[in-house]
C-alpha cells in the first residue's frame, strides 16, 4: 500500500506506474469481462454458427455439414423470400414511422407538462404492459379484435362497423404498435425532458410560436433520442414473430414466419439460417444509417 | 491525482477477494453442489424407467386417454407434440436415440420411418386387429414389405369445413364453393400443404391426387394461386378453431370433422363434408422406436390404444375427435358415450363413416409422388407470400 502512495508523487517509477496500470486493467477486466463473455458465448459463437449452417444441406431431413451456396441462391431467387423481404421492411418502416408520430404529443405533455409526481406515475404505468408476456398480449388483442370481439360490440350501437382488422397487414402493424409503442413513448419522453430549458425559453422570449418551437428547438435538441425511439420500433417489429401470425394470419407472412415455415416444412434451417442472416445484415445497416442520422452534422440551416 | 488514485485503491480492496484461492474455493464448491447433484442421478434413472416417452400430435398425452394406461403400469406417459408430418420427421432423424418410445404418425410417413430404421417391424399377433373393420385390417401403408411397422389408432376425412351461417349443405357440394363471393375473404386454410392440395388435387380431377403428372402439377399451382384472393389467412391448428368460431374463417378446405366436432358440441354453427370430387383421408398410427430401451412398454402402451378401451377414449379425445377402426371400440363408444358416437357417425343403425368409405370417394393421404415434398412445400410457401 505505501508502495501505490509513492507512486503518487514518483510518477516516472516506471515499475510501480505498470503495476497502477496493471491493477486499473484488471478492474476494467473483473467487470468488463462477464458481459463480453457472455456477448461471445450465446452470441457471437452462435452467429458464427449460423453463418456456418447457411452452406449446409439437409438430406431427408437429417442435417449435412456442407459448402454450398444452394441455400443463398434458393432464397435469393425465391420470390416469396423477395415478397416477404419488402412487406416485412415495409411495414416496420411505417410502425416506426407511426410509433413515433403517436407517441410524441404523449411524450411531449409528459416532459413538459406535467408534474414530477404525475409524470413519475404515468412513467411506471407505461412500464405497466411489459408485466405481461407479449404473446398473451397479442392474444388478448386478437380477442379484442375478433368480429364479435368487445370493439366491434363497442362500435355498433353507434352504428359503426363491423371492422375486420385480423388477418390483415393492419392487424399486423397494430400488433407490432402493441409491442413498440410503450417503448417508443418511454424513450422519447426521456429524450425530450434532456432538452435545456433555457434554450426553449429563449425561443420563447425571442418571440418564438410554440409549434415552431417545437419544430425548430425541441426537435433538433432531441433528435438522437428521436431517431434512437424510431429505430428500436423498426428492429422490434422487423424481427417480431408474433404479430404477423396471430393478428396478421400470415396474410401476407413476413422474414420470421418464412424463418419457421422454412424449418417446419422440411427441417431446412439452413434456408432459414439465409433468411436471419439477410435479416441481421439488413438491421445493421438501418442502424448504422439511423445513428449516422441522429449523430451526424445537422445541415447547416438558417 | 491524490483523489482519483484513492479511488482505484478502494477499488483494489474489493477486487482482491476474489484471488485464485478464493476462486478455487468457489469452483471447488461448485464442483461438490454438482457432485451432490450427481448423486441424486439414479433416483430420476428409476423415475425414467417408468416414462413412456410419446411423440405425437398435439393432445395424445391427454390424462382422459393415457390415464387408465399409467395407472396399470404405474408409469407416466410424456408426450412431445408436433403439428405437420415434416417436422415429425425432423424430431425422429435428429432426436439422440432413445428419446422416444411410441411414436404417433400419419399413414404416408410409416414407409419413411421404416426405411431409415427409425421404427421397428411388429407382431401382428399382438394386436386386435381382428376386431377391426375388414378396410383397416390389412392397411396397405402400414405394410413394407409384407411386414407390419404401425397400427392403426384413429382416421378422419377431409374436404371442407364451413360455417353453416354462411354455407348451405347444397353449397359445399363442389369444392367449387371455395371460389364463390360469399367467401371472398373468409376462406381459412391450415397452414400445412398436404390436406389442402390434396383436396385441390381432387377438384383438378386426378383421380390420385398425390400421384401427379407434371402438367397436373402444374394446374395444381394454378388452382391454388387462384384462390388466393379467397385467404382470410393460413392458420395453425388452434387457430383455426377460434377463427371459424369467431366467423373470421367462413370455410377452411383440407380439414374435417376433426375440427368441427368439438366447436359443434360447443354450439358453434360448423360443420364439415366431403363434397363430390372426393375427400382425403388422414390416419393416426402407433409405431415402436427402434432406439427405445422400453419395448415392452412401448409395446402394451400401443395395445392399450388399440384395445376397445384405447379406442373408444381416444375417439373423443379433448384435443380434436376422430374415427377409430376397432368395432369393439364402436361398441363401447355407443354405450358409454352415445351422444358422442352419434356425432362422429360411429353407429351400426344408420349411415356411418364407415359406409363414406365403401363409397370410394376418399383417397388416403399419401406424401407426393413423382414429385418432392420440398417442390410442394415451396408452392405453399409461394401461395402464402403472394
Amino acid at each position: 500500500m505505501s508502495d501505490a502512495r509513492s507512486t503518487q508523487t514518483l510518477p516516472s517509477a516506471s515499475p510501480v506506474t505498470s503495476s497502477a496500470r496493471a491493477t486499473r486493467l484488471r478492474f476494467a477486466a473483473f467487470w468488463g469481462l462477464p458481459p463480453l463473455v457472455w456477448q461471445l458465448a450465446f452470441f457471437v459463437v452462435p452467429l458464427g454458427f449460423l453463418v456456418a449452417m447457411t452452406f449446409w444441406s439437409v438430406k431427408s431431413f437429417r442435417l449435412t455439414p456442407d459448402a454450398t451456396l444452394a441455400n443463398w441462391t434458393f432464397i435469393l431467387n425465391a420470390g416469396f423470400f423477395r415478397n416477404a423481404y419488402v412487406y416485412t421492411f415495409w411495414l416496420a418502416g411505417l410502425t416506426a414511422l407511426l410509433a413515433s408520430l403517436i407517441a410524441f404529443p404523449a411524450a411531449y405533455t409528459l416532459a413538459f407538462r406535467l408534474q414530477p409526481a404525475t409524470r413519475r406515475f404515468l412513467v411506471f404505468m407505461l412500464v405497466v404492459p411489459f408485466f405481461t408476456s407479449y404473446p398473451v398480449r397479442i392474444y388478448s388483442t386478437q380477442i379484442f379484435f375478433s368480429p364479435q370481439g368487445i370493439i366491434n360490440a363497442a362500435l355498433h350501437p353507434l352504428g359503426l362497423g363491423p371492422i375486420s382488422v385480423l388477418n390483415s397487414p393492419t392487424g399486423t402493424v397494430i400488433g407490432y404498435l402493441v409491442l413498440t409503442l410503450p417503448l417508443v413513448v418511454l424513450l422519447q419522453t426521456f429524450a425530450l425532458m434532456n432538452v435545456p430549458k433555457t434554450l426553449i425559453e429563449a425561443a420563447h422570449n425571442l418571440g418564438c410560436g410554440r409549434l415552431r418551437t417545437i419544430l425548430t428547438v425541441i426537435v433538433p435538441s432531441a433528435r438522437i433520442g428521436l431517431v434512437v425511439a424510431a429505430t428500436f420500433a423498426f428492429v422490434l417489429a422487423f424481427g417480431d414473430y408474433v404479430a404477423p401470425l396471430y393478428l396478421g394470419g400470415s396474410k401476407p407472412p413476413t422474414l420470421s414466419i418464412l424463418i419457421a415455415d422454412q424449418v417446419k416444412s422440411g427441417n431446412h434451417w439452413p434456408r432459414a439460417s439465409v433468411v436471419a442472416v439477410i435479416m441481421i445484415l439488413t438491421l445493421v445497416a438501418v442502424m448504422s444509417t439511423m445513428l449516422a442520422l441522429a449523430y451526424g452534422r445537422r445541415g447547416a440551416k438558417p | 491525482m491524490n483523489e482519483f488514485d484513492d479511488k482505484i485503491t478502494d477499488f483494489r480492496a474489493l477486487l482482491h477477494p476474489l484471488n485464485r484461492r478464493r476462486f478455487m474455493q468457489g469452483a471447488s464448491a461448485l464442483a461438490g453442489a454438482a457432485a451432490i447433484g450427481a448423486s441424486a442421478v439414479p433416483e430420476t434413472a428409476y423415475a425414467q424407467d417408468k416414462v413412456l416417452n410419446l411423440l405425437c400430435w398435439p393432445g395424445h398425452g391427454d390424462p382422459a386417454f393415457v390415464k387408465p394406461f399409467e395407472e396399470k403400469y404405474g408409469c407416466k406417459v410424456v408426450a412431445k407434440e408436433y403439428v405437420g408430418g415434416e417436422p415429425m420427421l425432423a424430431l425422429m432423424n435428429q432426436s439422440p436415440p432413445g428419446t422416444f418410445d411410441v411414436v404417433l404418425a400419419d399413414a404416408e410417413y410409416i414407409g419413411m420411418l421404416a426405411q431409415s430404421s427409425l421404427i421397428d417391424k411388429m407382431d401382428p399377433a399382438d394386436y386386435p386387429l381382428a376386431d377391426y373393420w375388414p378396410e383397416f385390417q390389412k392397411f396397405g401403408p402400414h405394410w413394407v414389405n409384407e411386414s407390419l411397422y404401425s397400427v392403426l389408432i384413429r382416421f378422419g376425412y377431409l374436404g371442407i369445413a364451413y360455417r353453416t351461417d354462411v354455407l348451405s349443405e347444397k353449397d359445399v357440394e363442389s369444392y367449387k364453393v371455395l371460389w364463390d363471393d360469399k367467401l371472398k375473404g373468409k376462406l381459412g386454410f391450415f397452414d400445412w400443404y398436404l390436406p389442402t392440395m390434396g383436396c385441390l388435387s381432387l377438384y383438378d380431377g386426378n383421380k390420385a391426387p398425390f400421384d401427379i403428372s407434371a402438367e397436373a402439377f402444374d394446374k395444381l399451382k394454378k388452382t391454388l394461386f387462384s384462390l388466393k384472393p379467397q385467404a382470410s389467412g393460413f392458420y395453425s391448428m388452434a387457430d383455426q378453431f377460434s377463427m371459424l368460431t369467431n366467423g373470421t374463417a367462413a370455410a377452411i378446405p383440407g380439414v374435417g370433422d376433426w375440427v368441427v366436432l368439438l366447436l359443434q358440441k360447443n354450439g358453434v354453427p360448423v360443420s364439415a363434408t366431403v363434397p363430390k370430387e372426393g375427400g382425403i383421408q388422414w390416419t393416426e398410427s402407433m409405431s415402436i422406436v427402434s432406439s427405445s430401451t422400453k419395448k415392452d412398454l412401448a409395446k402394451a402402451f400401443i395395445q392399450y390404444a388399440s384395445s376397445p378401451e384405447g379406442q373408444a377414449r381416444s375417439a373423443i379425445l379433448p384435443s380434436y375427435w376422430a374415427s377409430i377402426p376397432n368395432k369393439k371400440g364402436w361398441d363401447l363408444l355407443i354405450k358409454d358415450h352415445p351422444a358422442e358416437a352419434k356425432a362422429l357417425r360411429h353407429t351400426f343403425d344408420a349411415r356411418n363413416v364407415m359406409d363414406e368409405y365403401k363409397d370410394g370417394r376418399i383417397h388416403i393421404r399419401q406424401t407426393p409422388v413423382k414429385q418432392s415434398i420440398e417442390e410442394w412445400n415451396d408452392v405453399w410457401s409461394e401461395f402464402k407470400s403472394m
